[in-house]
């Protein structure tokens, strides 16, 4: 009933003017049935492709066997000088790139899980990230994503779960209607005039209508939001980064409430086999990358403002990297690693998961951090206790969900 | 007038794919139809006059042909095309060589040699050649005497020769590349085969049917040593089988570099072995997937110990230096040696390479595997939820020949259900379907093909680029995703407005030669107004009806 108010609603829109505020529109088309509109709750997953360094990015530096393991790549203790790690709680530390974390971490907003993974050995990345979008690590032949699976099955808004980027992520596929664009601004019949026929054509074509009917509300939605003009609240600088903008691009679809559930995006270039560190911890491949992934996070939370408080958002990389440096200032293929859960009903401020730590006989294969908690559990968690699922089951089949208690 | 023929048309879709009617299959298809409706489903598309060829050899004769390839002269304006793209024709080895991994020399900051371009070039040249618009670009390429285009490749920066790709011809665009990415060859020359055979191979058949096996039997390039394999893979395993018997294609994949690193069978290690080295072991991805996906199908009554007991019949299927391109090796000493018992067949204990030939014939002889490549060619080429009546019958030729997949065809091709109402447009094009057919429906000549292979992938389809071993679906439902249809119309008005690189549309009128449904559905959203032949091209491909088949 909604889309098809909401078609209503935006045509009318479209008819009105360019600066008409999608807020009011699709707060409008959402009052169904006299009831007040809902706001969503709004999970936002976020994959850092290639396997992030882990320790590095969230270092123990309590732990000696860190700075034996890696004597020329480690980042130093705590010490304040921007080229340490910024202290969390007494053992672990931001890299010192993730200083704009900081602040969120401490007001409670950001969770950390560490030593967190998937039981898979695999250290392909193509596997691994194969088995972490499905959702069923060790199992190939999922067809589709877990966060498809994720999406409630009313089909509340044609712009429900978007994808910003050129194709629809693995963790994205299945049975749920959902959009992938590079950008806002790719999101529409570029040839205008053609636009109204095709609309025409497909709304009368018995196995395509329904499909179209949601395509074309959801281009009209986001032409839209598209329209009307954005800029960050609170002072908030996006990088110039192609992240940075897709994270803009995400806020802008939630602050305009046109129904958005979940959203995906993904950022590359953290398989830093060679001079993972540079001359200084601030400086070389992944301290850039860092910069650009804090600033980029800290930008859409000091955007997001108040709306934070429905929002999630959630990190994730296939795989870890080995505890010990390799001959080349980088390091290879590993196992556990952290993820970051940040939001306004985020019990932030911690360092979650059991520390298995490093000396050489607790290492996974001798090598690597091992997992003492199952990406799905917090995953999971998001799904029950974020989004409002009744059971993890249908997303994570055949895993037992364990609640880290990450969300208040 | 106009009205009546709107009615008609709704009345005709309606009673098409998705209604439950029962008796559509048993329904035969008017015979004006039929040869509309073997071209849309045994090739890429109809070519302008492809009707009328197909109406004078007649229907029957007509498929008899194309499932007798060896008999069609093929195409030598193809052959012409697929000669320079060289990573089709090499082994693997010879690629890796050739084509490796980082640029031999400095590229990345380009500038090959102590030439400036601006001593090859006049100021307004290079001007042109930095802002013109792309035809006056086109020209000023054209007019170089061929030496010196090939001296200002090497002299331009990186980026400056990448924009040149559309505007050279192939062997020119082979310079710039091995130049700038090296590597990106083989994937290049993959996509571009592949859209070009399509476009223009005379054994549209056994073309369509090679994208079938390859995509049942899917393999991904992305998979690390996969980029230098996948060329061979397709020639040697999958495009001399697809009209041969399913066992000798099982057997060609399964042997095959790049199937056993895809599926990880190269490191596979009986268990006995893998003692002292934690980092092997058993690997089941292939067996499982040979199972699930390559035969039986995952209904087809195995269990999690016949994927142990297959994948230990396969331990010691490897690769010679798969990195390096090597070829296919059984080694003897990662073999596990013990006795196992698959699908109830008992494997006894001291064989070595064949006792995974002994799976790959038990599985073959499976009734579950009639039924499950039945179905899934049923699926192709008749429609989303095909008789089973029809999948019985294929199936049942499939095992009275041995797996004669020339015979199963045949079959099919000569039911009623395949002739039937049920069948007619009741399948969603994929996207590379979709644009290949475009591009042959507007007579377009394509000299460059990576574009729109970009174009396919946006479209949610990369070429040999599928991660999953399902392969792309062949459900119609899976398609009909939004990003998919924004894209499709987007595609189609593309190509009608001749803004594809590398792709250039004849001046022909698609309109006038659209269907009865096509020109009222177009008539019918124009409202009245004419827009101009480009735009109305771009509808006509855009269309519902284009995007079936």
């Amino acid at each position: 009933m909604f889309s098809r108010r909401l078609l209503l609603k935006s045509s009318a829109l479209a008819m009105f003017a360019e600066g008409a505020a999608p807020g009011w529109l699709a707060r409008a088309a959402g009052l169904s049935d006299g009831q007040p509109s809902r706001r969503r709750k709004v999970l936002v997953a976020i994959f850092q492709r290639g396997a992030v360094d882990g320790l590095n990015m969230v270092v123990p530096y309590g732990e000696a066997d860190y700075y034996a393991l890696r004597p020329g790549i480690a980042i130093p203790r705590p010490a304040g000088d921007g080229e340490s790690a910024i202290d969390l709680d007494g053992f672990f530390g931001l890299h010192p790139s993730l200083a704009p974390l900081k602040p969120i971490f401490a007001d409670r907003r950001l969770a950390i899980v560490h030593a967190a993974g998937s039981p898979d050995p695999t250290r392909s990345h193509f596997d691994a990230q194969d088995y972490m979008e499905s959702g069923t690590p060790g199992r190939k032949s999922t067809a589709d994503g877990w966060l498809n699976r994720a999406l409630p099955d009313s089909k509340a808004s044609p712009v429900q779960a978007v994808n910003i980027g050129a194709n629809l992520a693995r963790s994205l596929r299945g049975p749920h209607n959902a959009i992938a664009m590079s950008s806002l601004a790719d999101f529409q019949v570029r040839d205008v005039r053609s636009a109204s026929s095709f609309e025409a054509m497909y709304g009368a074509d018995p196995l395509m209508a329904a499909p179209a009917r949601e395509t074309f509300e959801a281009l009209r939605v986001i032409e839209a939001v598209r329209r009307s003009p954005y800029a960050p609240a609170n002072q908030a600088v996006y990088p110039s980064s192609r992240f940075g903008q897709s994270m803009e691009q995400i806020a802008r679809l939630i602050k305009a409430d046109c129904g958005l559930e979940v959203a995906f995006t993904e950022l590359g270039g953290w398989d830093t086999h060679v001079n993972e560190v540079g001359a200084k911890p601030s400086a070389g491949q992944l301290a850039n990358l860092l910069a650009d992934f804090g600033q980029a996070l800290a930008a859409f939370h000091s955007d997001m403002g108040d709306r934070m408080s429905d929002v999630a958002v959630v990190t994730m990389s296939e795989f870890g990297r080995t505890a010990r440096e390799n001959g080349n200032r980088g390091t290879d293929h590993g196992h556990g690693n952290a993820m970051f859960v940040m939001g306004g009903q985020v019990r932030g401020g911690k360092v979650y998961g059991e520390w298995p730590g490093l000396t050489p006989a607790k290492l996974y294969e001798g090598r690597d951090l091992a997992v003492t908690t199952d990406f799905r559990d917090v995953l999971g968690e998001l799904t029950v206790r974020h989004l409002g699922a009744s059971s993890p089951d249908r997303v994570f089949p055949d895993h037992r969900q364990r609640f880290c208690n990450l969300i208040a | 007038m106009r009205n009546l023929i709107v009615l008609t048309v709704l009345g005709s879709l309606a009673a098409a794919p998705t209604s439950p009617d029962a008796h559509r299959f048993e329904r035969k298809l008017p015979a004006v139809r039929m040869e509309e409706h073997a071209l849309s489903r045994l090739t890429f598309g109809a070519r302008p006059g492809d009707l009328q060829a197909i109406h004078k050899l007649g229907v029957k004769k007509w498929v008899d042909l194309q499932l007798d390839p060896q008999r069609i002269p093929e195409n030598p304006a193809l052959e012409a095309k697929l000669k320079p793209l060289e990573t089709l024709w090499m082994t693997p080895a010879d690629a890796v060589l050739r084509y490796p991994r980082r640029p031999a020399a400095k590229a990345d900051g380009g500038g090959e040699t102590d030439i400036a371009p601006s001593t090859l070039l006049t100021p307004e040249q290079l001007r042109t050649l930095r802002r013109g618009a792309p035809d006056d670009k086109r020209r000023l390429i054209a007019s170089l005497p061929p030496d010196t285009l090939g001296r200002l490749i090497e002299a331009l920066p990186r980026g400056g020769r990448q924009q040149l790709l559309t505007l050279v011809s192939e062997s020119d665009r082979r310079k710039i590349l091995l130049l700038n990415a090296p590597r990106s060859i083989p994937n290049h020359d993959l996509a571009q085969g592949k859209i070009l055979r399509a476009v223009y191979s005379e054994r549209q058949l056994a073309e369509v049917l090679a994208d079938f096996w390859f995509n049942h039997f899917n393999v991904n390039l992305d998979k690390g040593a996969d980029r230098y394999l996948v060329a061979a893979y397709e020639r040697d395993a999958i495009r001399p089988g697809v009209l041969g018997r399913f066992r000798d294609l099982l057997g060609a994949a399964a042997r095959n570099p790049a199937m056993l690193f895809y599926l990880d069978n190269w490191q596979s290690v009986a268990p006995s072995q893998a003692r002292g080295n934690r980092r092997r072991g058993l690997n089941e991805n292939y067996a499982r997937e040979l199972l699930e996906l390559h035969t039986l199908g995952v209904d087809g009554g195995y269990t999690q110990k016949d994927i142990v007991e297959v994948a230990r019949c396969f331990t010691g299927w490897t690769i010679r230096t798969p990195r390096l391109g090597g070829g296919f090796e059984f080694n003897e000493r990662i073999h596990d040696k013990g006795e196992k018992v698959v699908l109830g067949v008992t494997i006894p204990a001291g064989g070595g390479m064949e006792d995974g030939e002994r799976v790959l014939d038990i599985l073959a002889r499976h009734p579950a595997t009639a039924r499950f490549i039945s179905r899934k060619l049923a699926i192709r080429f008749v429609a989303d939820d095909p008789p089973q009546k029809l999948v019985d019958r294929m199936a049942k030729t499939f095992t009275s020949t041995g797996g004669n997949l020339r015979a199963v065809m045949r079959t099919m091709l000569q039911s009623k259900e395949f002739w039937s109402e049920g069948a007619w447009r009741a399948k969603l094009k994929t996207p590379f379907e979709m644009a290949v057919s475009a591009v042959r429906a507007s007579g377009a000549q394509v000299d460059y093909a990576f574009p729109l292979a970009n174009q396919i992938a946006q479209l949610g389809q990369p070429l040999y680029r599928k991660m999953e071993p399902t392969g792309y679906s062949a459900a119609s439902v899976d398609w009909l995703n939004s990003a998919s249809l924004v894209g499709r119309m987007n595609l189609a008005a593309a190509l009608a407005h001749n803004r594809i690189p590398g792709v250039s549309a004849a001046d022909i009128d698609l309109y006038a030669s659209a269907s009865r449904e096509t020109r009222a559905s177009v008539d019918r959203a124009a409202e009245g107004n004419r827009p101009d032949r480009a735009t109305l091209n771009g509808l006509v491909l855009g269309s519902p009806e284009f995007q079936r088949r």
